[in-house]
Order: C-alpha cells, then structure tokens, then sequence
C-alpha cells in the first residue's frame, strides 16, 4: 500500500533534502555519513555518535576534540544537525514502515 | 552554546531584533528561538515549518496531547531543556497540573485515554530502542487511534528527536521555570513558526 505523502511528512523530506544536498561548509560526503552514523573517522565518529544515540552524554570535550582536528564551527554546525536529522529520519521510517505492516496484515 | 557561532554569530539584524525581544519581554531569548535563527536557510526555516506543521498544523490529537507527545520523547531522550519546555506547554494547553507529571513519572498508572497512552508507549519504545513492529502498531490502532493520528504521532517524534538532540548537543542553557511558562504561552500563541 502506497500512502499518499502528508505535509507533514513533505516538510521533513524538505528538511532532509536541504541538509543533505545544499549548499554547505561541510562537503555533502561527511554530512551524508553524519546523517546515516556511518564510515565517519576519528574524532568525528565520537561526537557524531553520541548525537545520533545517546545525545544527552555529548560533552564540551567532544566539541573540543572535534576543533582540535580541524573542524571549523560552521562544519561542526552542519553535521551535528545532519546527525540528529538522521537518527529522526530512521525512527520516521521504521514507525511508517511499522504502520504500513501492521494494515497489510488486517487488511 | 558550545558553538561560538550560535551565541555570537548573527547577522547585525538578527542581533537587534534579540535586543529588542530582551527589552520586551525582558527575558533572555531562549537558546531554541536562538538556534533556529543562525543560517536559518540551514537548517531553521525547514525545521520551523515541519515542527509547526506537526505540533499546530491539522490533527485529530489537540494541541495539549501534542506537547505532551513532545515532552513524553524528551523525557525518554532525557534532554532536560526539552522536558521543561514542553512540559510547561502541555500543562498550559490542558490546564491540568496533574496530567502532564503523572504521565512523565509512571504512564502506565497515569490518568489519560487509553489512545493516548499506547501512542505514548509507542512512542516510548521507538525512540529508545530505534524501531517498533507491526505488533506495536496494531496495539496503538486497537486502542482506537487511527492510522491518520499514528503517522501524526510519528511525526512528533522526528521533530522532537531532532530538537532533542541538538538541544544537548550543542548545550542549551535551561531557564528559570518563570521563563519556561512565558515560553509556553509564547508557543500556544505563535507555535514553531
């Protein structure tokens, strides 16, 4: 079954689509991988991880870190969102995937 | 902020029009207006729209079960900022105290409608353990949610797992309790836009 695209769901995919492929400081290469939590290098891969899975223990060391290899506030700005648009968008689609199975079994 | 840029970096306009807020409201501009506000072509005129478009635009949920949606995921993300903000919206939007802390401390004995509360569950165990069944789902419909208000719920949960997440992550100062309820108001006045 193919649902109609909501507004809702139409302005995260707006969101989605901005973050990942306009204009950035951060090439759209490391914001795809901070958006998927996937083949992200040191020391990325610690403050990118903890915003996609345990938000609340990001420290100001992993900040620091983070500039100490060279990345620019404007870099850091971009990923940290790509990262947290990301999780949300994998938790979007396995609830919609999870309602779209529960009908075709009723129906 | 851990980011210089977010509490330096705005444009001259941007910086008077946080001067002018201060002077009026004679209140600190809060960290979430603040963020929405930097490169808002970004990230923060999308985010605007998709929050507002989940939290006022068309539902069968009301705007209270909505902000509670908001503070129940915040809770479970533990982002403190979030909890205060949008439990003090939910209590105003209900007007009932009660409601709201008894949701956030145990669900299962709270007072809501049993809809409700499964989404909520839902909810819960979606953004903790990263995904859910067709068994969670048929749970939520055969408490008498509609497949219309699951997806509604569902985009809740993105908008808040994202503001969440950058509420932490890029360290938002909590406020006094006294301007978390003008924050409230303000959002039951002009929502996310």
């Amino acid at each position: 079954m193919v649902l109609t695209e909501d507004k809702k769901r139409a302005a995260f995919r707006a969101l989605e689509d901005r973050i990942l492929n306009g204009a950035g400081r951060a090439s759209p290469e490391q914001r795809a991988r901070a958006f998927s939590n996937a083949g992200l290098s040191q020391p990325l891969d610690g403050l990118l991880g903890s915003v996609a899975t345990r938000p609340a223990q990001v420290t100001d060391a992993d900040f620091a870190t983070a500039r100490a290899a060279g990345l620019s506030e404007d870099e850091l700005f971009e990923l940290v969102i790509c990262a947290a648009v990301g999780q949300s968008a994998r938790l979007y689609d396995a609830g919609l995937a999870a309602l779209d199975d529960a009908a075709e079994e009723d129906g | 902020m851990r980011l210089d840029v977010l509490n330096n970096g705005y444009r001259p306009g941007t910086k008077l029009l946080f001067a002018l807020i201060r002077l009026v409201s004679r209140r600190p501009v809060p960290d979430a207006a603040k963020l929405v506000f930097y490169r808002s072509d970004f990230y923060g005129s999308r985010a605007k729209k998709f929050t507002h478009e989940a939290m006022r635009g068309p539902s069968a949920w009301s705007v209270g079960d909505r902000e509670l949606m908001a503070a129940y995921v915040s809770k479970v993300n533990e982002s403190v900022f979030c909890i205060s903000a949008h439990s003090a919206t939910a209590r105003r939007a209900y007007q009932d105290e009660l409601k709201v802390a008894a949701v956030l401390a145990d669900l299962e004995s709270a007072p809501v409608e049993d809809g409700l509360r499964a989404t909520l569950r839902m909810l819960g165990k979606l953004t903790r353990e990263g995904t859910v069944g067709a068994e969670d789902m048929r749970q939520v419909l055969s408490a008498g949610v509609s497949r219309q208000q699951v997806e509604d719920a569902l985009a809740i949960c993105a908008a808040f797992n994202t503001t969440n997440r950058l509420a932490d992550a890029f360290g938002f100062e909590v406020l006094s309790p006294e301007d978390f309820e003008a924050g409230a108001k303000f959002l039951l006045k002009r929502g996310y836009r």
